[in-house]
């Protein structure tokens, strides 16, 4: 094998700006391949030495462990808010908050509106699994419905416990966000449109442009009941009904 | 084509089989071998087959997984 | 600006942050510190420094906390309902041992109460509020010119000791104008440096802000850390003052307005003989317990007087223990006692 891996260039490598510590995500949760992925951009952009991460309560708690960056770890669902105290005390650095969706649209409701609406120079990442992984697989706001949680065991029921909040929709009613977007990672080709989408997200930072949100489809196999590979096509087939793909905002 | 290459991290890999779904030419297999977290660990089997497009690599939600490739022959005239 | 001038309590807190070198502040409107917020919102745009008003107080000390992790002063202000919501974020803050400045403008409670002064926030500032094994250092000034003084050496406190530090006022001393001689201004950039702040990790390893562990055993080292802290600041960081109490048979104990109000009632008492004088905690955490204590010893009665249901009235009991009678007399739902209503309660417990 490496007789021959000596005639070869390597095309695909570990991020630099990670560390090489092992994640600790379950087996084909999508947030290591968005954590990758950061690490690409971080990388490509040249900004390890200036970024801060943010990093929420929920199962991406210990994200300040990934990256060879300074990083926060914050109160739940105040992700926001602390990306705008940082990035104001010090608009050098390139801050990037990353949430999940109880961390990002129950709890942090307000700070999430809010700093998307005063624009903050600031990427946010918004994991959306519809559920709260971390704490057992609980309803999320973005719970599907008749989805069945440990919170919604026979099914969401919309009469008691409303709808799925397409909260990038709601973002995108506001003036001041430059760029919003949905990604998903269940196949290659989404992997590609989710990078270029964070790569922009974090390259609009760097211009000063305003703020920016990749919200970003993913799975969470454990809590789903799913093998890994029925979650990307649960995701693939049944979540893109309820949030689209696409771009909602793009003044970049 | 140019051939391709990839190397497993067999302590890193959790046996979630994304890549072995992801890749085209069906070179990745479950080994049957558990690693020392008890993981079935995914490994190369049919290493000619591979091409480098790294699609495994992309969908590793562990960064396993490296990816080699032979530089493209230059066209004759 | 060294002249003399009549200030507001809420404006001289403002503009002392500002001469301390504040970078940031970050709060949400409500009575009755308002004019602290407007001053703040005049002032920082113009000397280029950050004013946000944010969507509530819970998201204002999260602002607090990115700002004082980039290594910035950093400063929030509110009252009673706002502090409350403050208290995870104040936990976070004491946990991962970071700096900051709190001014609580306290007002009637429990609840919506009213915007009248109080100090019914006692408990809430020195025994936790918050979740977890923490303390602020709280500082209580009686006057305004006090104000000024002790706000800017929390932002001295904060720094020293990598702690958040609470400014206990109430809304007399907020809306009340006094004669102040302003603080000469600190110029942020010749503060020093913080290693351990989020400044963007170039030729340095990864900082990292934060205040949990999984492993007990590291999480209990953390809390050392914090617990070693907080007995330094025991040992070094007490302050308090006493009024006439050499030759005092009877002591009042009170902090604040109440200890300025204390101050009359003590000429009103000695004109009849009495021998009053007073103890009042500067520092109401760490709570002066050794000099109180000392002085429970050669006066007969430590009379607590408060503007609540009797909290401050709890560390004089715990101070004094048996060595002097400890009766108290409070005002609560942001009523003041009049002197002469302090001055009945003295001499009926030395008569």
């Amino acid at each position: 094998m490496s007789a021959e891996r000596d005639s070869m260039t390597q095309v695909f490598a570990r991020p630099k700006s990670l560390t090489d510590a092992r994640f600790t995500y379950c087996p084909g949760c999508h947030h290591g391949i968005i954590t990758r992925i950061i690490g690409h951009t971080i990388d490509r952009l040249g900004i390890a030495e200036r970024t801060v991460g943010i990093a929420p309560v929920g199962c991406s708690v210990f994200a300040y462990l990934w990256y060879r960056c300074d990083a926060l770890q914050v109160a739940h669902g105040r992700a926001s808010a602390v990306a705008t105290g940082l990035k104001r005390a010090n608009p050098n650095l390139i801050v990037f908050s990353y949430q999940g969706d109880g961390d990002f649209a129950s709890i942090g409701t307000a700070e999430s509106i809010h700093a998307a609406n005063r624009g903050e120079n600031i990427t946010v990442i918004f994991v959306n699994n519809q559920i709260y992984g971390m704490t057992g697989g609980e309803m999320a706001p973005t719970t599907l419905i008749d989805q069945k949680t440990t919170t919604t065991p026979d099914g969401r029921d919309p009469r008691l416990f409303g709808y799925p909040i397409r909260f990038s929709e709601m973002l995108a009613q506001l003036e001041a966000p430059v760029y919003i977007t949905r990604q998903a990672l269940y196949d290659t080709r989404r992997i590609n449109d989710a990078t270029r989408a964070v790569e922009k997200a974090f390259r609009l930072q760097v211009e000063g442009a305003g703020y920016s949100l990749v919200e970003l489809l993913a799975t969470c196999p454990t809590n789903w009941r799913m093998s890994p590979v029925d979650a990307n096509r649960h995701v693939a087939e049944v979540v893109t009904q309820v949030f689209p793909l696409g771009d909602l905002v793009d003044r970049g | 084509m140019p051939r391709g290459a990839v190397r497993i991290d067999g302590e890193r890999c959790k046996g979630c089989g994304l890549c072995i779904a992801a890749c085209p030419h069906d070179v990745l297999a479950f080994s049957g071998t558990l690693n020392s977290s008890g993981y079935d660990v995914v490994c190369v089997k049919r290493p000619e087959a591979c091409v480098g497009c790294a699609f495994c690599a992309m969908t590793c939600p562990d960064i396993a997984i490296e990816v080699y490739r032979e530089k493209t022959p230059a066209k004759e005239a | 600006m060294e002249r003399r001038m009549l200030l507001r309590g809420n404006e001289v807190i403002a503009e002392a942050a500002i001469r301390a070198g504040c970078e940031c502040y970050f709060a949400y409107p409500i009575t009755p510190q308002a004019e602290l917020l407007e001053h703040m919102a005049r002032q920082m745009p113009r000397l280029g420094r950050t004013f946000v008003q944010a969507e509530s107080e819970v998201a204002a000390i999260s602002m607090v906390y990115g700002a004082a992790a980039a290594g910035v002063r950093v400063m929030t202000s509110s009252s009673s309902p706002g502090i409350s919501l403050k208290q995870e974020g104040i936990s976070y803050l004491a946990g991962s041992r970071l700096p900051a400045v709190i001014v609580n403008v306290v007002r009637g409670g429990p609840g919506l109460g009213n915007i009248a002064p109080s100090q019914c926030d006692y408990f809430q500032a020195t025994k936790g509020g918050g979740h977890g094994d923490y303390h602020m250092i709280v500082l209580g000034p009686s006057t305004v010119p006090e104000a000024a003084e002790l706000t800017m050496l929390a932002f001295d406190l904060a720094d020293r000791y990598r702690t958040p530090v609470m400014i206990l006022a109430d809304g007399l001393l907020g809306q009340m104008m006094e004669p102040v001689t302003l603080p000469e201004s600190i110029d942020p950039r010749s503060l020093p440096p913080k290693d351990w702040a989020t400044t963007g990790a170039a030729g340095r390893d990864p900082n990292i802000v934060l205040s949990f562990d999984l492993d007990p055993e590291a999480l209990r080292e953390m809390n050392r850390v914090l617990q070693e802290t907080y007995r330094r600041i025991s040992e070094r960081e007490v302050r308090y003052e006493e009024t006439q109490t050499e030759d005092a048979e009877i002591v009042i104990a009170a902090y604040g307005t109440i200890a300025r109000i204390a101050k009359s009632v003590i000429r009103m008492a000695r004109a009849e003989g009495i021998r009053l004088g007073l103890f009042r905690p500067i520092t109401l955490w760490p709570f002066p317990y050794a000099p109180l204590r000392a002085l429970a010893d050669r006066a007969e009665t430590v009379l607590t007087v408060e503007m609540s249901a009797g909290q401050m009235w709890e560390d004089v009991r715990l101070a004094v223990a048996e060595r002097a009678a400890t009766p108290f007399y409070g005002e609560m739902g942001g009523v003041v006692p009049t002197p002469r209503a302090i001055l009945n309660e003295v001499m009926s417990h030395v008569r």
